[in-house]
């Protein structure tokens, strides 16, 4: 077996606006789409400091639990406008939003996964990218189950994982470091 | 825990997961770049089993692309300054295989060594027949092809007489959630390498080398534009198409 090693990865950079931000990339799914939900948050540094020159990106799957992607055997089901990835570069108050369907139950190790969200966070500062998970708080049952929360052994961790309700929809904040730090994942 | 990237789902579905390549990449807490001190995560990082969420990604067409976003040169009335310059290369993954029909973005500065950013504002010219922004898909083999201007380098705070090297921005997806990827390009033999903390910030040197494109006589076009090219490769499963799926499973030990 021939192995070619990686390609390393580099900041973003303080630029990243010019080349990273779409028009559409906030809406994963197309506004106006019946059930959608406006996830919200603000990521911070360690200093509790608001980061205005992040990107966030999200990827999850449809209502159904299903990706419509090819690693998928079950096949995709059709969800019009549903792109399943957004992406939003923070504001001038560190501040960004993505508007989705909510997932389903997705299959995992040992039984299904409780609805979840993968997200990225690159910046200015950041030599890689972080990555972590939203959960819903309405899931406590499916949560208390999900094998990737329960791995994270300590509870007010395993709090920063999932988003608390609001009016729209859900708020997710992201700490990368400090009080209430994100738990992040080694992908 | 193990490891292993994959994970068996309930119902015995086995999900090959992707290699974890950490030896390649910088860390994210890297002191002699000094705004990582208050943006990389003080708790270790938690490993996550490759399921299907990150063995998928979306699947994006040339629904994405203008007419013109693989051409920097023409994307005004006017021809920007500069060297033109051809930056094409191939993207894998690292068992060999093309990464065909993905998206690659890339942003740059212009031929001084600026961006059309509100927060570039050294005194260097911006060049109203340049934006500095590029897509394009790889083809069926995996291949991309940009045609822009050679950036120029450009100042930064760091440091005293901090100078970033020349660099396109690189943006990939992959076929796969784990495989995105977010890099930059350099050119052979550039003098300032030695006092940038980003090239210096991966740790292994052949890692570095393979940030940097080379020249390519034989892509130039005659009386128009020289050529680099840029091989990209992103993570693979780290097994042959070949292995049966117990093989797989007993890779995890
Ligand atoms: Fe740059």
């Amino acid at each position: 077996m021939s192995t070619y090693p990686t390609t390393p990865s580099q900041t973003v950079g303080p630029y990243l606006h010019i080349g990273l931000p779409w028009p559409d990339g906030p809406f994963a799914v197309a506004e106006g789409t019946p059930g959608a939900v406006w996830i919200r948050g603000t990521v911070r540094d360690g200093a509790g400091e608001p980061v205005t020159d992040a990107l966030v990106e999200t990827w999850q799957a449809d209502p159904d639990g299903r990706f419509d992607h090819p690693a998928d055997p079950r096949g995709a089901r059709a969800y019009p406008g549903l792109r399943a990835f957004g992406r939003c570069p923070t504001d001038g108050e560190g501040s960004y939003g993505i508007l989705t369907l909510k997932p389903g139950t997705v299959p995992g190790p040992g039984g299904g996964q409780a609805p979840h969200i993968d997200v990225s966070v690159f910046a200015r500062g950041m030599l890689n990218r972080v990555v972590t998970r939203l959960y819903f708080p309405e899931e406590e049952t499916a949560n208390a189950a999900d094998p990737v929360l329960r791995a994270v052994g300590d509870r007010a961790a395993r709090a920063t994982l999932v988003a608390a309700a609001a009016p729209d929809g859900y708020r997710f904040d992201i700490r990368l470091q400090g009080e209430g730090e994100t738990v992040f994942f080694d992908i | 825990m193990s490891t292993a990237p994959g994970a068996r789902t309930g119902s015995g579905l086995y999900v090959p997961g992707y290699v974890r390549d950490h030896d390649t990449h910088p860390p994210l807490d890297y002191s002699d770049y000094n705004s990582t001190a208050l943006r990389h995560p003080k708790r270790p990082l938690t490993l996550l089993p490759h399921t299907l969420t990150e063995v998928t990604s979306p699947v994006l067409g040339h629904e994405r692309l203008g007419e013109l976003d693989h051409d920097l040169t023409r994307q005004h009335e006017g021809e920007p300054q500069g060297q033109r310059i051809i930056v094409h290369g191939r993207v894998r993954d690292s068992d060999g295989a093309p990464v065909p029909h993905t998206l690659v973005e890339v942003w740059q500065a212009n031929a001084a060594g600026r961006y059309r950013h509100t927060g570039d504002n050294w005194p260097a010219p911006l060049d109203p027949y340049f934006t500095g922004v590029g897509r394009t898909m790889t083809d069926g083999e995996g291949r991309y092809r940009f045609l822009t201007v050679r950036p120029g380098a450009y100042p930064w705070k760091n440091h005293r007489n901090a100078w970033r090297p020349a660099h396109i921005h690189f943006s990939l997806f992959g076929q796969a959630f784990t495989q995105r990827l977010v890099t930059q390009m350099y050119f052979p033999d550039d003098p300032l390498f030695f006092q940038d903390p980003m090239w210096n910030s991966v740790p292994d040197e052949e890692a570095r080398e393979r940030m940097v494109a080379r020249f390519d006589y034989g892509s130039t076009e005659a009386e128009w534009a020289l050529a680099y090219r840029w091989d990209i490769v992103l993570r693979g499963r780290g097994q042959t198409p070949f292995e049966s799926e117990e093989e797989i499973v007993e890779d995890e030990e």
